[in-house]
């Protein structure tokens, strides 16, 4: 199937591009998504965190198949700031 | 008014009308500002990015828990994105309520929540590069 894959923020520079289509098997999980991800963009490896995911704009889990999913997104943590 | 997410600058006093009725005796606001430092750094202008569908239901999310969670009449979010110069609003909050200290207490909690949750991330672009600012 074909998933519509959505980078954010610092994720989108490190990749290359904001947004890209890949080719998965149905039933894949995010974690394999984004190891397919890593080897396609090497500079998503290094980022020392695991990305925020969310499949067709709800927040989801990563261990979750990708049933019927038509978007994932991978999102940095939001911005915090000081109080 | 009622976009939570707007390209346009943001004019707070819009903010605080669309939320006072008559039985309000306070409107709380708060104002983020655009300020020309940061980690040291002269600032340039910033940019704001967003997961737009998904921030803007975070917003509407957050608004609808100050309503349950403090003695407020009305609440309304607006956040900037795109590019913005220093003094620029990035966001404005206005709580309404018959009394000030529970509109003083939902506003606070609406920043901090928006800090945490919503998925918008600012670029800072200083004389000599830029820097994404993530997470903390």
């Amino acid at each position: 199937v074909t998933i519509e894959v959505r980078f954010f923020a610092s994720l989108a520079d490190r990749a290359g591009c904001a947004v890209e289509t890949v080719e998965i098997d149905e039933g894949s999980t995010a974690e394999a998504l984004w190891a397919r991800l890593v080897e396609r963009h090497p500079e998503l490896g290094g980022i020392g965190y695991r990305p925020l995911l969310a499949c067709d704009a709800a927040w989801s889990r990563w261990d979750a198949p990708l049933r019927g999913v038509r978007e994932v997104a991978f999102l940095p943590p939001v911005s915090g700031g000081r109080k | 008014m009622t976009a939570r997410l707007v390209r346009e600058p943001i004019r707070p006093e819009e903010t605080t009308a669309a939320v006072r009725s008559d039985g309000d005796g306070a409107v709380a606001t708060f104002v983020g500002v655009v300020r020309d430092r940061a980690r040291g750094r002269r600032v340039l202008r910033l940019e704001y990015h967003a997961h737009e569908p998904m921030a803007v239901r975070e917003i509407e999310r957050i608004e609808e828990e100050v309503r349950t969670r403090f003695e407020v009449s009305a609440v309304r979010i607006v956040h900037r994105i795109g590019t913005l110069a220093i003094g620029e609003v990035s966001v404005a909050i206005a709580v309404a309520s018959p009394h000030r200290a529970a509109a003083f207490d939902g506003c606070r909690w609406a920043i901090e929540r928006l800090k945490e949750r919503v998925p918008i991330w600012k670029k800072e672009v200083y004389e000599d590069g830029e820097a994404w600012i993530e997470g903390s």
